[in-house]
């Protein structure tokens, strides 16, 4: 398998002040026709390693290829093979968005007909709608689109589905998978776990600029040690909190992390962990205040990589 | 996707036409846009134009200041329909004079006629002219004869009015206006928008983004242009007398001038008030000094070699020949070259120095 996208020791140092190691060392390869998922916390570097892949963003160092040619030396070839779509881009107003799809196809040597990539999106009601008058998702969806009216052999799409209801989501999904299924290759960056471990075949983690995990979802899970998650918090009680050691002694409990209250235990089999930790509990004389079990998420391996929640953090950063 | 594929270009695909395109429906769907271009100017043209309109016919204002002899005075000067007088006190009269109320100020003496005294303000034509012809009456009166007489031929035709003036330098100032809010603005929303980083992702030529943005600005000239030529023609008889091909090449030359100034302007400003305050900057001392309100010609000689390198100057300068003295392109040759120099050199600077993202 060759690789659609190969980049190597990618620093971005953003000069401002004080200057922003915004990106650290991220090495990333994916292969053609793959789904790669770019995961991470608001402000870990996600969206300036993917400019940088796009050309937009000139790296501080480092060294990126994509369909095997680099950027100084083909933009334009590159350009006419991938297909972007920004964070945040605001069209014309007053173009409809077939009037926007057919100025961007015109840019291309190649491409589709701006109608199929309307229907694409499912967005055939809205062809003749001022972008003004779209709603936030159907923007999102009408970026997407002009990033397939070129036909790439490449997609770049940076957080493709924040903002949308679960049901343009779905779709959006859709959109993605038919574009791999032709053998093609997307990159996208997400915060949703869910979406990463359903759509991507292989996942880089990106904390503070630097790659923290990579590999398949199925792959990173099991890398957890154990496929269940136990949660539960404690009444409050003067007594000082059990700890942690305690859980992680307990047999087939793989790993164990306190946030906030809330005790995860990694768990092989929660049939063995939960009699045990109710033991312990009543031995210690506390009293459960909420306790429930799951099959492990990407976002546990987060929290086992960086010891807080994706979700929490990024609500505390807001 | 790939049965869809569409190999077949027409014209109209091509990435300059759908660019131009793009503009043009932009601007034709935004009605304060229209405003600005199209009534904004004609509201110029009719309110200076009904100003001046009476200019040459206005009278000199006479103060006779109040003696024994002055209804003697004033009675003279009545018989003279070029003159409008009143009497009042010294005092008075001074006040007049100097607020510009008047424009001489007439003393006799209880005594006799013949010993006047005129107070005026030689800084002002009006006064002057009013001082020589409040003198000449009074001395005709007193006895004064012509050594020789001579006759006056009255000559006010269309072509030397101040509205024919006017026209051509508030044409030029649209064009200016136009040119560098219609560029600079249109760049700076796009570049706050995304969508300049968005086109810099494709294999969209950069050359043809801002050729594009020039030439609809060229389209939309076009039509601004006339409605101000046939309205001033309609309501004031404004005429060209030069041709209008080369009428129209200037206003092209024109809009290519300030539309290359206006995208070299926006081409690193960030925000709107950033380029709103450089568009201003570029634009005050054009306002001022290139002639849209009055002529070049009186600001003092040192200057004049910098008020004739303004991109606005030789080009109101040029409207002004051609409209009014019918000149041909032979003899705005200087005109052309700057106005060309200043759009060619401003779109290659910008095209080097512009900011995508
Ligand atoms: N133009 C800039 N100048 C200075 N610092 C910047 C600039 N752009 C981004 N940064 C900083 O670089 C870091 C990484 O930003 P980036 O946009 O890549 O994050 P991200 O992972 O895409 O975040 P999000 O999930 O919020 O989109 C942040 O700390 C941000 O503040
Ligand atoms: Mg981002």
């Amino acid at each position: 398998m060759s690789l659609a996208i190969c980049c190597h020791q990618l620093f971005k140092t953003y000069a401002s002040k004080p200057p922003v190691e915004a990106v650290r060392g991220i090495d990333l390869e994916v292969g053609q026709g793959e789904c790669f998922g770019v995961l991470g916390p608001n402000g870990a570097g996600k969206t300036t390693t993917i400019e940088i892949l796009e050309g937009l963003l000139a790296p501080t160092s480092g060294d990126v290829q994509l369909l095997g040619m680099r950027w100084q030396d083909h933009p334009d070839a590159i350009r006419q093979k991938i297909g972007i779509s920004l964070q945040e881009t605001q069209f014309s107003d007053k173009l409809t968005v077939l009037e926007t799809l057919t100025l961007f196809r015109s840019f291309y040597k190649h491409g589709i007909d701006p109608r199929a990539a309307i229907a694409q999106v499912s967005l055939e009601e809205k062809a003749d709608t001022w972008v003004k008058r779209l709603s936030g998702g159907q923007r999102q969806r009408l970026a997407v689109a002009t990033a397939l009216v070129g036909d790439p052999e490449l997609l770049f799409l940076d957080e493709p589905t924040t903002g949308l209801d679960p049901q343009s989501r779905r779709q959006l999904w859709d959109v993605v998978r038919d574009f791999r299924r032709q053998g093609r290759t997307v990159l996208l960056t997400t915060h949703y776990m869910e979406e990463a471990e359903r759509l991507c075949d292989k996942i880089a983690i990106v904390d503070h600029g630097k790659v923290i995990a990579m590999g398949t979802p199925r792959g990173l899970i099991a890398g957890l040690g154990g496929d269940h998650v136990v949660e539960f918090t404690l009444e409050a009680t003067a007594a000082a909190p059990p700890p942690l050691d305690l859980w992680r002694g307990l047999p087939s409990v793989t790993s164990c992390l306190c946030e906030e209250g809330w005790y995860r235990l990694s768990v092989v089999q929660p049939h063995i962990v939960i009699p045990a930790v109710l033991d312990q509990l009543e031995r210690l004389g506390l009293r459960l205040a909420s306790l429930s079990t799951r099959h492990a998420s990407l976002d546990d391996v987060f929290v086992r990589l960086t010891g807080h929640a994706l979700e929490s953090r990024e609500e505390r950063e807001v | 996707m790939s049965q869809s594929l569409e190999p077949v270009r027409t014209p109209r695909s091509h990435p300059l036409v759908q660019l131009i395109l793009a503009r043009l429906r932009e601007f034709c769907r935004e009605p304060s846009a229209i405003f600005w271009v199209y009534v904004f100017p004609l509201i110029m043209v009719v309110t200076l134009g009904v100003a001046f309109r009476n200019q040459s016919a206005e009278k000199y204002e006479v103060a006779v200041v109040s003696s024994k002899r002055a209804d003697e005075v004033r009675a003279a000067l009545a018989d003279d329909a070029r003159f409008k007088s009143r009497i009042t006190d010294q005092e008075e009269s001074r006040q007049l004079l100097r607020v510009g109320k008047v424009d001489v100020v007439i003393r006799v003496p209880d005594s006799a006629l013949g010993e006047c005294e005129y107070s005026y303000d030689p800084s002002r034509p009006g006064s002057v002219l009013a001082r020589d012809a409040a003198d000449d009456l009074l001395q005709r009166r007193a006895g004064r004869r012509d050594a020789f007489p001579a006759t006056n031929r009255e000559v006010s035709e269309p072509g030397g009015r101040y509205i024919d003036f006017l026209v051509p330098g508030l044409l030029g100032m649209g064009l200016m206006g136009g040119g560098m809010w219609g560029v600079g603005f249109a760049i700076v929303d796009m570049r706050m928008r995304k969508l300049l980083k968005r086109y810099l992702a494709t294999p969209m030529r950069r050359g043809h983004f801002l050729a594009g943005i020039m030439l609809s600005r060229l389209a939309f000239t076009l039509p601004e242009v006339l409605v101000l030529l046939v309205c001033a023609r309609l309501w004031f008889g404004v005429e060209i007398h030069g041709s209008l091909v080369t009428t129209c090449l200037l206003i092209m030359l024109g809009a290519f001038q300030f539309a290359g100034i206006g995208l070299l302007v926006a081409s690193r400003a960030e925000t709107l008030e950033t380029v709103s305050g450089l568009m201003n900057l570029v634009m005050l001392p054009m306002w001022i000094a290139s002639g849209i309100f009055f002529s070049v010609e009186r600001f003092p000689p040192l200057v004049q070699p910098a008020i004739q390198c303004l991109p606005l100057t030789p080009l109101i300068e040029a409207l002004r020949r051609v409209i009014l003295e019918g000149a041909g392109l032979g003899s705005i040759g200087l005109q052309l070259a700057t106005i060309v120099a200043w759009g060619t050199v401003t779109f290659v600077l910008a095209l080097r120095w512009f900011r995508w993202n």
